[in-house]
């Protein structure tokens, strides 16, 4: 009975966390029907970006916190400056050089983008600062672990957008295989500039405590502890914030649109591309707070950023919004506990070293089963 | 109906023929092998000796990823999984083998395995292990292909994404199944105590299969991908290969004119995991080792990279994209760290740039052909 709970609990903790990870993967599969492999390397990125924040605001025992390496800044003041300048350009002499010089050249320099970047990168800043903030004084600490989830997803979101804007959003005509290694690029490109000195570098770390970790409560001799309560509550209430935003914001609304019928939804008046890019920073915010929350249960299994096991963790978590039905957003959730439970009863009640093989068999039967997943609909291919 | 059944099964050659059709193809790629084997070897040393071998056993990858992905327009992911399950497959055979037969499974392979100057000639030409080697390659080509059998059943039901995510899984089983196998056995004692049939689940666990006597040379590599290169080409210019690119154009309409187009792909996936499997032996002969682990499906990424950016379906692009991409990570190497990452953004900017692919769906000669004729005038008709 103690293991069964036991299993139980952890399958549900880490489930929630596949569901996380994988209402990124089906939301870019609803709108943009390609599977975005770098996103498991966004999950990665919220892990890291945490142990770092926290790091910076001051949560080692060693020495004093180091703040942004002068390289950052550097990079920082360059497209702040950079942005408003080409925005002016873009505002002022564009249109006389179109005139004169025919549509040769370009309507934009993506002044726009460069200076919302800019200012999402300052906002993240100031939040660091306010981590190192209420880390120093001893009545706000508890909140350094609410500031430092949120920089996570807020630098996850900025990555995923300045993703979708250079990489994919020049492929959106482009034969969906095209866009499928450009995200094998992209995931290639994170894990290894991820791995670099100057930024996470090769070692394993191990994530400071942000909390206590006791156990609240004892049922039938199973601890439940206060980080997996933590844990939950947030996957589940994010999921929550999730549900609400697409299915009862004007926003949502767009979104559905968007995947039921691109076309149609710009003809209606939808700006796709701005969808696109929003659908794009939640996923990553989400995966982002699911990396978060994996350091935190799990504070020794931040590997490195190209770690393999990294890798397994996203593709169990695709699997996830497979089986739920690629594409609905209630059956990625329910697809990450399925996985979670599936996980961790095999691990715990068959043999533990086929764990990875219980996914992918239940992934294969699904999908010879019921291919468009549990929840999903089943599309007919008309000729 | 019988009659006209009958008549068109007179206008391809009979099978036998395959053989003396091809004679001039295979004299030609033997002849290339040996060359290669007794004078550029030597000359060039071991370093570069090595990549000629990678670009071989790659060319063999892609060429056959080129088959499924490219010429029958469906979408696996799961080439390394065919590659991995070849590789210990011909890996156990040679090793095992040779402990049976020799009692040790140090090299036994004839002049076109030695690598080294000081490699022993110990078993004639191919009395040896060179003919265990090949029996072992083509052994994994075998069960691979059998894998592939299985892996290309669900394309009755699946298409496009679904089916690539079934192939990635089934790469990934392959891959946890062979890593969850029992210690590889290493006394020749055992090993001869023991009955056959244990040992094939006596691969090597999470360690990977070691020890595998070295025979992959140029020799082979050449052989091997000039094989693999011979067959596709043929395949593409048959009837089979015009069905085949029939359903990647448009699977409704071949199935409408009377291809029938699960045969087909499950024929494709076949032929593909095959020769993957061979390659898989190549590697293992190669590196003295071969690991599950290491052939996760980031490595089957590199391959459909390869077909991608080569062109869908051109043979010749396809083989220049492996030998740019195995020749580029060794150039970047004087930049170390920053070279996976040079590579990442080259490959985004390509598909930027070049989304079709080096060739796109032509083969080189075809695209050389019009240059030719502007430049010589038109000595062929158009």
């Amino acid at each position: 009975m103690t293991k069964f709970l036991q299993t139980l609990m952890d399958g549900i903790s880490i489930g929630s966390l596949y569901a996380l990870i994988a209402l990124g993967y089906t939301m870019v599969y609803g709108i943009l029907r390609f599977i975005n492999f770098a996103h498991s390397d966004i999950f990665v990125l919220g892990a890291w970006l945490s142990f770092s924040v926290a790091l910076c605001a001051g949560w080692t025992a060693s020495g004093a916190p180091l703040l942004f390496p002068t390289w950052l800044w550097t990079v920082l003041i360059v497209v702040s400056v950079l942005g408003p300048l080409l925005y002016v350009v873009e505002r002022t002499a564009l249109p006389a050089l179109r005139s004169s010089l025919g549509p040769r050249v370009p309507h934009a320099l993506a002044g726009g983008f460069v200076v919302t970047a800019a200012v999402w990168a300052w906002v993240l800043v100031g939040l660091v600062f306010l981590a190192r903030a209420t880390t120093a004084s001893a009545s706000f600490r508890p909140l350094t672990g609410v500031v430092i989830l949120v920089i996570a997803m807020g630098g996850c979101g900025l990555a995923g957008y300045l993703i979708e804007r250079l990489a994919y959003k020049p492929l959106r005509a482009a034969p969906r295989l095209n866009v499928l290694i450009t995200a094998i690029g992209i995931s290639l490109f994170l894990q290894n500039s991820g791995q670099l000195k100057f930024l996470f570098g090769t070692q394993p770390q191990k994530m400071p405590e942000l909390m206590e970790n006791k156990p609240l409560a004892v049922v039938a001799g199973v601890a439940i502890n206060r980080v997996d309560v933590i844990g939950a509550g947030t996957a589940v209430a994010l999921m929550f914030a999730l549900e609400w935003l697409v299915f009862h914001t004007r926003l949502g609304r767009a979104m559905q649109a968007v995947s039921y019928n691109t076309r149609v939804a710009s003809l209606m008046g939808i700006d796709v591309d701005r969808v696109i890019s929003f659908t794009f920073v939640l996923g990553s915010a989400l995966a982002a707070a699911a990396g978060f929350l994996f350091v935190m249960k799990l504070p020794g299994a931040l590997r490195q950023p190209a770690d393999t096991g990294w890798v397994l963790l996203g593709l169990k978590a695709f699997v996830a919004a497979v089986v739920g039905g690629i594409g609905n957003i209630r059956g990625a959730m329910l697809g990450g506990l399925f996985i979670g439970l599936l996980e961790y009863f095999g691990v715990a009640y068959l043999r533990p070293e086929l764990r990875d093989v219980y996914v992918f068999v239940l992934l294969i039967i699904v999908l010879l089963v019921r291919p468009s997943g549990l929840l999903g609909k089943a599309t007919v291919e008309k000729v | 109906m019988l009659r006209m059944k009958a008549r068109s099964l007179e206008l391809s050659p009979p099978a036998w023929t395959i053989l003396p059709r091809n004679l001039l193809a295979l004299v030609v790629i033997l002849a290339i092998a040996i060359m290669m084997h007794a004078w550029v070897r030597p000359a060039v040393g071991n370093y570069y000796n090595r990549v000629m071998m990678d670009v071989g056993i790659n060319i063999v990858l892609a060429v056959s990823l080129t088959i499924v992905n490219g010429f029958t327009g469906q979408f696996s992911i799961g080439h390394a999984g065919f590659m991995t399950l070849g590789g210990y497959v011909a890996a156990a055979t040679t090793y095992y083998g040779s402990q049976l037969l020799w009692s040790k499974a140090a090299f036994f392979g004839g002049t076109l395995s030695s690598n080294t100057a000081e490699s022993v000639f110990s078993a004639g030409l191919l009395g040896g292990g060179d003919l265990l080697f090949v029996a072992g390659c083509v052994l994994g080509g075998c069960i691979a292909a059998g894998a592939g059998y299985v892996v290309g059943l669900p394309s009755l039901r699946l298409r496009g994404d679904y089916l690539a995510i079934v192939t990635l899984g089934f790469g990934e089983i392959i891959r946890v199944l062979l890593q969850a196998s029992g210690p590889q056995v290493t006394r020749t004692a055992d090993i001869a105590a023991k009955n056959p049939f244990e040992l094939t689940t006596a691969l090597g666990g999470a360690l990977g299969f070691t020890r595998v006597p070295i025979y992959t040379t140029q020799f082979w590599t050449i052989l091997f991908g000039g094989v693999t290169l011979l067959v596709a080409y043929r395949l593409k210019q048959s009837s089979m290969g015009r069905a085949l690119l029939s359903i990647r154009e448009d699977e409704v309409a071949a199935e409408a004119m009377g291809v029938k187009t699960t045969r087909m792909k499950v024929l494709a996936f076949v032929i593909a995991a095959f020769f993957a499997g061979m390659g898989g032996g190549l590697y293992a002969h190669q590196l003295g080792q071969i690991n599950a682990g290491e052939l996760g499906f980031m490595k089957s990424f590199d391959f459909v990279i390869m077909v991608v950016l080569g062109g869908m379906g051109s043979i010749s692009g396809a083989t220049l994209a492996a030998i740019v991409l195995t020749v580029l990570p060794e150039l970047l190497r004087g930049v170390a760290e920053y070279r996976m990452i040079v590579y990442a953004l080259l490959l985004i900017v390509m598909m930027l740039v070049r989304p079709q692919g080096l060739f796109g769906v032509r083969e080189a000669w075809e695209l050389i052909r019009p240059l030719t004729r502007r430049m010589f005038g038109s000595g062929a008709k158009a």
